[in-house]
């Protein structure tokens, strides 16, 4: 087959394989769900900067995949962004205009700016007309100020004062509408953020699990993982199961040792003269 | 599933188009190198594919790097290769298994388009995936030694593909 070696890629989306998956669905095979963030993401913005919260749970369909998941992602030392949505998009927008940013930066030589990340990241969803799907609240501080946004799937934008996204949003917005004053010191907003992923876990069957929580002020960001943790695990068995060795019926077994690596530095004589 | 210094990754063995088996003894498990492991469910075809273009890439950082490719790094390229074909997906899930530096054991899993989820204990994939979560939930332990973790891993297997149709047929572990 000429012309489809898997050379390294030169990026972007590959449709190869579109065809075949529509002739298969035909057939009857049903495309395995995605991950989703189901999710409840917040910001707000208080006197020194902005707070960002998300809650951890990552959800297949019904089942709870992954119980402590991380949505609260990196763009740049001063900019983090809150991503719900399909989970393969929302990390593989965030780590794109990361990477973005980092190049800009050495380009510039300057700290990088919210409305960078905010234009880079509404263009490229613009680009894929909603297929993509991260529904994004971004905030920083830069030195034009502290700021947050929210990025829809479909690349419009919003800039608010408090901000939530996600199916938990309205649980987490109820909290928010009826609590935020303008100058809240960093404990309040703390504790206000909390209070609404807290909501948004509690009332939202797609939100659950723990509370993560992102300072952001000039000069200086907090990540606090797993900030509160409201379903702790207190089912365990304190005897547990222990099976004894050999309950299972073995058909075979083979042993292989693993090869030996020796690393073989040259001789120091060979450098000199 | 992580053990104490170890990994147990486990398959079943049965190859089906829907309802009908074809072959009792399909592997899904395959090795990238000796301390790294995919397992591959989903569409055969896919599986085997994938398979052969990650062994191919593996290769090329091979004779590049001249050191195997760490852990974190596969899961990387897993996750990227699979992300391209975003609007076409392979019909995979893979669950990585490796060893990573001082032989600490990573395990991580990903959907078909290729969002990553690490994990400290356990990642489950496949149509039994529902109940192995339930069993490997309720059996595991941490810090198991490699017999210990054999036998939790086999049990919850066989536990679990014991109620789904599309599953059976005995399994493949791999102690590392």
């Amino acid at each position: 087959m000429t012309g489809s070696m898997d050379l390294p890629t030169k990026g972007g989306f590959n449709f190869d394989l579109c065809k075949r998956n529509a002739n298969l669905e035909m057939k009857g095979l049903k495309l395995p769900g995605f991950l989703k963030t189901g999710t409840t993401i917040v910001g707000l913005v208080f006197q020194d900067g902005v707070v960002l919260g998300a809650d951890t749970r990552a959800t297949e369909g019904p089942i709870v995949a992954d119980k402590n998941c991380e949505k609260i992602h990196f763009m740049a030392p001063n900019i983090y962004c809150c991503g719900a949505g399909t989970a393969a998009d929302t990390e593989a927008v965030t780590d794109m205009v990361s990477s973005q940013l980092q190049l800009h930066r050495y380009a510039t030589g300057r700290e990088s700016r919210v409305v960078t990340a905010l234009t880079l990241l509404k263009s490229h969803l613009f680009k894929y007309q909603g297929h993509v799907s991260a529904a994004l609240v971004l905030g920083g501080v830069d030195c034009t100020g502290p700021h947050l946004h929210t990025v829809y799937p479909h690349g419009s934008t919003d800039t608010l004062p408090f901000a939530t996204m996600g199916s938990g949003s309205l649980a987490a917005m109820s909290v928010f509408e009826s609590q935020y004053k303008e100058g809240l010191t960093r404990e309040e907003g703390i504790q206000l953020v909390t209070a609404a992923i807290r909501g948004g876990i509690f009332n939202d069957l797609g939100s659950g699990s723990n509370v993560d929580v992102c300072v952001i002020t000039k000069g200086k960001t907090e990540y606090l993982r797993n900030h509160e943790l409201p379903n702790p695990r207190t089912y365990v068995s304190s005897k547990g199961y222990s099976f004894t060795k050999g309950q299972t019926e073995v058909l075979y077994t083979k042993i292989t040792l693993l090869k030996q690596k020796v690393e073989v530095t040259e001789g120091g004589d060979a450098m000199e003269e | 599933m992580v053990g104490k210094n170890c990994f147990a990754i486990a398959s079943d063995r049965r190859l089906g188009v829907q309802l009908q088996t074809i072959a009792t003894d399909f592997q899904r498990v395959f090795k990238i190198h000796d301390k790294l492991y995919i397992g591959l469910s989903g569409l055969g075809t896919d599986a085997q594919t994938l398979y052969q273009r990650l062994v191919f890439r593996h290769k090329l950082y091979q004779l590049r790097e001249e050191r195997d490719m760490k852990p974190e790094t596969f899961a990387s390229l897993v996750s990227a290769i699979l992300y391209e074909k975003r609007f076409g997906p392979y019909f995979c899930q893979p669950v990585i298994a490796g060893l990573g530096e001082d032989n600490k054991p990573f395990i991580c899993t990903m959907d078909c388009i290729g969002a990553k989820e690490l994990a400290k204990d356990f990642v489950v994939s496949g149509t039994a995936s529902e109940s192995l979560y339930g069993a490997c939930e309720s059996m595991y332990k941490p810090n198991m030694e490699p017999e210990e973790l054999f036998e939790t891993v086999s049990q919850a297997l066989m536990s679990s593909v014991d109620r789904d149709c599309l599953s059976g047929w005995g399994g493949y572990v791999l102690i590392v």
